[in-house]
């Protein structure tokens, strides 16, 4: 045993940063920090650079564009690039229609489709969740009805994430009404350009526009779209559900909302001093950051056991740990952040004011504090409840 | 010990409450927000009448004689509706440096004028590195023949800018941090070389950046003793934190009956939600923090007007430690159980979670009070 990383682990690292120096937009890195999200020009932009790269796609089989790396360099990679912090790929390609397609799909949708998710050339956007479908997934009500050699879809999706951009939505339908819930649904690409396809943005409590409602109206889909079988899509939707280990737990973003955490408690005052030499504040984070340290090794434990015999791609309910831990420490350092404004977290810092000759509220630095801390009360909610999380290591491994 | 309202006090409640059920619907309310004062100047009017604005002056001032009971009455209504007139501000705030610190010839001005709702005020007392220390005083009054020069920076003004006029700490003698020296000063909000930067806060109320550049005020300006101006602003802000607490203590109510409907009505797994027990005890913990938290606005307004700074600020340290808490307890859990839903700003319970937050942030947060009492030996001596 030992918990140190080999001297070629060391030197893959520093491979990594050398790269991330090199080749990320100050720009980019500073909205970030800044605590700005979302922005797709970045995205874009950042997903052409590690293209080029070959490392967009680290994690996927190398003949689709992969790099052959093993997990515990997929994890240094990943982590390194959340502490930069650079931009983080667009989940509902890279993370998770990727793998379904190069799993499951056709030759033709893995020619059509992978490059142009490596490269960020199509925005993916999920349609899973619905209004009366949320923790119970499969009871999604979405209808695909067979006509000829294309589906017609009806229904509605929400939660979207990011759909405002989107190109493509892959879409959990119902294709047999009377078969068990799980077992009448099918997974669907379906090009956004489609007439019937509305999209209306949600506006979240931090002011924020990132999720929106889908309404798919009398949409036809071709059939060749279909991923895998008719009538498998939950079996899919599950592999793309419990593919994602390692990204779950978001250790290396909470690193770097540590490190500004202490960034700008030394800028502001408490009692006289700058907050960061008050003991009480010093004690709080420190213990935040031995839950994040326990975090980071129980990932890495995980890591290393896939390292060992192999990604299954089954659910499994480490991912549960990570997941539950994970967004606790987002949210605890997330809250520590506002708390570090203090009074100054209050002011509401309109972006709409940008460009005009109205000085920013100082400190402009506070403006991400608060609207963060409501927004990432999601993190507990998406992807599974932290309630459903719990439902299933009770009964995969408790056994109740 | 009797902690029933009065039969007067009863009717307030009944009242107000009726007046903001008619008044202040989540619509409206939104409308309200979106309007460029960012409050209602009909519902100021409506409170006017209504005797809310005189509710805390002495009847020989032309006030009504209330007591902080009547102040917390209408603080609760005002926390379940998340009503954004500046009553904080102007009645409680203003209101309570007006009577514990100003003259018979200032509170004869003054009163009346408040009392039907013609003046608005506001206290602004922090500063960019104050955090929440009152004593923190960075800003100026130099003494200018029989009155004085303010010079300084005072930030997050709650109510600043509505506020015809503004209350306002500086330094007339001493050190930054030192606790003598400080002179609560009142000034008009139009006067030369005021400038006032107003902008939204998070949860939907406004507050300002107040500027002062060499404003020139005269004798009449001081309230109190402009060398020990600091225990009236601590009365002030104590009164205020009082008043916050019944507000939290509204707004989480109204959170947690929003909830307890959710999980009676939304189905998941062909159940209503509200079956499965783990979800049964988050809306019990919501529930039990706010029998605590309204047990603690009580004891906060059991000393919100008393002079005696021994006996009002560990009560008032504990309660808004407890609000603090328990606040964030109730709207982490509240967003939680509502799921996706609770995250979007159609919906009412964010916005209750959002004002519950800057609660905290105002005043001091539960870290700042937990040490303050922990400083001053705790709220249980040794007998």
């Amino acid at each position: 045993m030992d918990l140190r990383y080999t001297p070629e682990e060391l030197a893959f690292r520093d491979e990594v940063r050398a790269f991330l120096a090199e080749n990320l937009p100050d720009d980019i890195r500073r909205r970030l920090v800044d605590g700005e999200h979302g922005n797709k020009e970045d995205l874009v932009a950042w997903s052409r650079i590690l293209n080029a790269r070959g490392w967009a796609v680290p994690h996927w089989p190398v003949k689709y564009g992969g790099t052959g790396w093993d997990p515990m360099r997929q994890y240094i990679f990943l982590e390194e690039t959340q502490k930069w912090p650079a931009p983080q790929p667009l989940a509902f390609g890279v993370n998770m229609v990727g793998p379904v397609i190069y799993t499951f799909g056709s030759e033709a949708q893995k020619a059509r489709y992978l490059p142009r998710i490596a490269n960020l050339d199509d925005w993916w956007c999920q349609g899973f969740s619905e209004p009366g479908a949320g923790s119970d997934l499969a009871s999604l009500r979405t209808r695909a009805v067979r006509d000829g050699d294309h589906y017609i879809v009806n229904g509605q999706k929400t939660w979207t994430t990011l759909a405002q951009y989107a190109d493509w939505i892959f879409c959990l339908v119902r294709t047999d009404t009377d078969a068990k819930k799980q077992e009448g649904i099918s997974f669907l690409l379906i090009d956004m350009k489609t007439p019937g396809i509305e999209v209306r943005p949600i506006v979240t409590i931090d002011g924020g526009r990132e999720v929106n409602e889908v309404f798919l109206t009398d949409v036809r889909v071709p059939v060749e779209n279909l991923v895998g079988q008719e009538n498998k899509g939950w079996d899919y939707a599950k592999f793309l559900l419990g593919n994602e280990r390692t990204n779950i737990a978001r250790v290396g973003m909470s690193k770097q909302r540590i490190a500004r955490i202490r960034e700008l408690a030394a800028l502001e005052m408490s009692g006289g001093r700058p907050l960061i030499e008050d003991e009480r504040f010093r004690e709080k984070l420190a213990a935040v950051e031995i839950e994040l340290k326990a975090l980071e090794l129980t990932q890495l434990r995980v890591v290393a056991a896939d390292a060992r015999r192999g990604n299954t791609g089954r659910p499994d309910p480490a991912s549960s740990i990570l997941k539950i831990k994970g967004s606790e420490i987002q949210q605890a350092t997330t809250h520590l952040l506002m708390q570090v404004m203090g009074p100054h977290a209050l002011p509401y810092h309109d972006h709409e004011l940008e460009g005009t000759n109205e000085p920013p509220i100082e400190p402009d630095y506070a403006a991400s504090a608060a609207p963060s801390y409501f927004n990432y009360r999601k993190v507990s909610i998406y992807g599974g409840s932290n309630e459903i999380q719990k439902n299933i290591i009770a009964k995969a491994v408790l056994g109740f | 010990m009797d902690f029933d309202l009065t039969e007067e006090q009863s009717i307030l409640k009944d009242s107000l409450d009726r007046l903001l059920s008619e008044h202040y619907g989540f619509e409206e309310r939104r409308r309200i927000m979106a309007s460029p004062e960012g409050f209602s100047a009909a519902m100021w009017s409506r409170y006017a009448e209504m005797g809310l604005m005189a509710l805390p002056f002495a009847e020989g001032d032309g006030g009504l004689g209330g007591t902080p009971v009547e102040t917390m009455i209408v603080m609760e209504a005002f926390g379940r509706a998340l009503a954004l007139e500046p009553y904080l501000p102007t009645v409680v705030l203003g209101g309570a440096l007006i009577r514990f610190g100003g003259s018979d010839a200032q509170r004869a001005e003054l009163v009346p004028a408040v009392a039907e709702g013609a003046l608005r005020l506001a206290f602004a007392q922090g500063e960019r590195n104050s955090r929440f220390d009152l004593h923190h005083v960075e800003t100026l009054a130099a003494k200018d023949g029989a009155g004085w020069r303010i010079s300084g920076k005072k930030f997050v003004v709650i109510g600043g800018d509505s506020a015809d006029r503004l209350f306002v700490t500086a330094r007339t003698a001493g050190s930054v941090r030192e606790e003598g020296g400080i002179g609560v000063f009142l000034v008009d909000a139009k006067a030369q070389g005021v400038s006032v930067r107003g902008y939204r806060t998070q949860d939907g109320q406004r507050a300002a950046e107040v500027t002062f550049d060499n404003v020139a005020v005269g004798a009449d300006a001081a309230f109190g003793d402009p060398e020990g101006g600091l225990a009236l602003a601590r009365r002030a802000v104590d009164a205020g934190i009082a008043a916050l607490c019944a507000e939290a203590v509204g707004a989480m109510g109204a959170m947690h009956a929003l909830t307890v409907d959710y999980l009676k009505v939304r189905k998941q797994f062909g159940v209503p939600i509200g079956g499965f027990q783990v979800l049964q005890h988050k809306a019990v913990d919501m529930f039990v923090a706010i029998e605590q938290a309204r047990s603690m606005a009580l004891y906060a307004t059991s000393v919100a007007d008393s002079d005696d700074e021994a006996e009002r600020a560990p009560a008032i340290h504990a309660a808004k430690a407890e609000i603090g808490r328990g606040g964030r307890l109730c709207g982490e859990n509240a967003i939680q159980l509502h799921g996706g839903v609770g995250m979007t700003m159609e919906y009412a319970v964010g916005h209750y979670f959002k004002r519950v937050t800057m609660i905290d942030a105002t005043f001091g947060d539960a870290d700042h009070h937990l040490r303050a009492l922990a400083a001053r030996g705790g709220l249980f001596q040794a007998a």
